[in-house]
């Protein structure tokens, strides 16, 4: 389920024609592999993680990269015939084919622990405000602009909560609209 | 009518079982170990002041007293999942290993699809289908939550279902979780002890026999199915078991559960089931306190001899 559909940020407004957003195609290896044009390679997302976050490329290693829709990235583990017309293969990972790629939420919550940089960590209620859907300021930040990973304390460990852009001393939550969580309160239904 | 008064010749104690039919189930979440251990979870629930009380017979289940799980952070993280404790047992049943290929042939809203991709490692094909989109995409929403990625979701009717999109042909295991008449969810929906009709128990039994046949037939030789209900009726549990003794190759298997269950029966309503019926577990609400159930484990013994049924199983 692409969950950060709602988050304007994502529209690169054109798809592809030779992209077709019915099906998932495995991306190329490599750029020399490459015979949809503007299609993102393994290599590039391999390299964009572990330049981006520090996430060693042994992390990914073993998963299948697929693109369904323009610039959509999923990640699997598993057979799957290629292409393949199914439902879903694995999870939404990364949106790719616009200036600055961008992870999803989950991406950053499955996989974000193995994270050594651009990981912002937020106070208990900086925490809070960004589950819900907040910006707010966050002036100590002195590394990179545009995506971040924002995590908080949990038990004793680190943990990433979803992704923030950092844009002139404010961070803005991306957490998408069916995500976002008042964590103060017990007694809501879901 | 009310429908429980028919099973009442199957129970030990007819007063306890309608008793506890009658009370509402406690909120109960499943801890989920891709992206924590249960000790952690235990943890966070202290740090956060959330009550909870532990499940004697799996550490990766709690009882939560009061509130829902919707809006602490353990939820927030996909550290837990709302899931009735009865509906652990296909899991548990099922064993599925890591690297294996798995069907799960009514997978919405996926609670046993990602407990069974927790137990696989999240390594391996797990194949969640389910013939209803917006239930799909509720299964979706929850694979992503907790973090699953070894979860291909087919929108099939499980029938007839067609292994084309995968490079393979036939499953390891396979779990059948169908469709049924839900009496023993009345703990918590008791609405569908009004809605229950026999002419609706017969269809739902039909439906049931297709899926289970199919999902032998696309299982290989050596491989394990497993069959659950959350009904009591034997239309919907042993008659339908019974069917697909008679017509497809496979038998029933002896293996345990970790909480009080009765064995499956082999008399009802004038027909006569095979004895090795008393393998399958029967599961009543008075016995655990929990929800009602029904649990079957059977074995595939030979590879289809017809051909008959196997359109689409081979990927070419
Ligand atoms: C008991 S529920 C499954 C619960 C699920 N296993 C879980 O643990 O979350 C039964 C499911 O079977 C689906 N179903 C009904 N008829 C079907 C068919 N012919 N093929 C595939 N799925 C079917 C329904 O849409 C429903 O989601």
């Amino acid at each position: 389920m692409s969950d950060d559909g709602s988050d304007p940020s994502n529209d690169d407004g054109s798809d592809s024609p030779s992209n077709d957003g019915q099906r998932f195609d495995r991306l190329p290896e490599t750029a020399a592999d490459r015979a949809v044009p503007g299609r993102p390679t393994r290599e590039e997302v391999l390299a964009w993680w572990e330049d981006r976050f520090g996430i060693d490329r042994s992390v990914l290693e073993p998963y299948t990269f697929l693109e369904k829709g323009a610039g959509k990235v999923w990640i699997y583990r598993g057979e799957a015939t290629d292409p393949c017309r199914i439902e879903a293969l694995g999870m939404a990972f990364l949106r790719t084919r616009q200036e600055h790629w961008k992870p999803t939420t989950r991406a950053v919550s499955r996989f974000g622990r193995h994270a050594t940089r651009n990981v912002v960590e937020l106070d208990p209620a900086e925490a809070a405000r960004f589950v819900a859907g907040e910006d707010q300021p966050i002036d100590r930040w002195d590394g990179d602009w545009g995506y971040l990973i924002a995590a908080h304390e949990l038990s004793g460990d680190r943990e990433p909560i979803g992704v923030g852009l950092y844009l002139h001393g404010e961070l803005r939550s991306r957490v998408p609209k069916g995500s976002r969580t008042d964590v103060g309160r017990l007694d809501g239904e879901e | 009518m009310n429908p429980l008064e028919r099973y009442l010749p199957l129970v030990d104690d007819e007063d306890a079982f309608l008793a506890a039919c009658d009370r509402p189930l406690p909120s109960v979440v499943r801890t989920n170990p891709i992206a924590a251990a249960p000790e952690r979870v235990r943890r966070a629930f202290d740090e956060e002041g959330i009550d909870y009380e532990p499940v004697d017979w799996h550490d990766g289940l709690f009882r939560l007293p009061a509130g829902s799980p919707g809006t602490n952070w353990p939820y927030v993280h996909g550290w837990i999942h709302g899931q009735e404790e009865v509906s652990t047992l296909p899991g548990l049943a099922l064993d599925a290993q890591p690297g294996e290929r798995v069907l799960d042939t009514c997978a919405a809203p996926g609670s046993k699809t990602t407990q069974i991709a927790a137990d696989m490692d999240d390594r391996g094909t797990l194949v969640a289908n389910d013939n209803n989109l917006g239930r799909l995409s509720a299964l979706r929403h929850n694979a992503e939550r907790l973090g699953v990625t070894n979860v291909a979701v087919t929108n099939q009717d499980a029938r007839n279902l067609s292994l084309r999109p995968f490079p393979f042909d036939a499953f390891d295991r396979a779990l059948v979780d169908v469709p049924c008449s839900c009496e023993g969810t009345c703990r918590k929906n008791p609405d569908v002890l009004d809605e229950w009709t026999l002419d609706h128990v017969h269809a739902i039994a039909g439906v049931s026999k297709g899926i289970l046949t199919r999902a032998i037939q696309t299982t290989r030789p050596g491989g394990v199915v497993v069959f659950s209900t959350c009904t009591f009726a034997p239309e919907e549990n042993e008659a339908v078991l019974q069917h697909v003794l008679e017509s497809e190759p496979c038998e029933l298997t002896t293996f345990d559960l970790p909480l009080r269950t009765e064995p499956g029966i082999t008399e009802w309503d004038g027909e006569t089931f095979n004895d090795a019926m008393k393998r399958a577990h029967r599961i009543y609400p008075h016995h655990n306190d929990t929800g009602g159930f029904f649990c079957a484990k059977l074995r595939v013994t030979a590879a289809q001899q017809d051909g008959s049924g196997t359109d689409g199983v081979t990927a070419r």
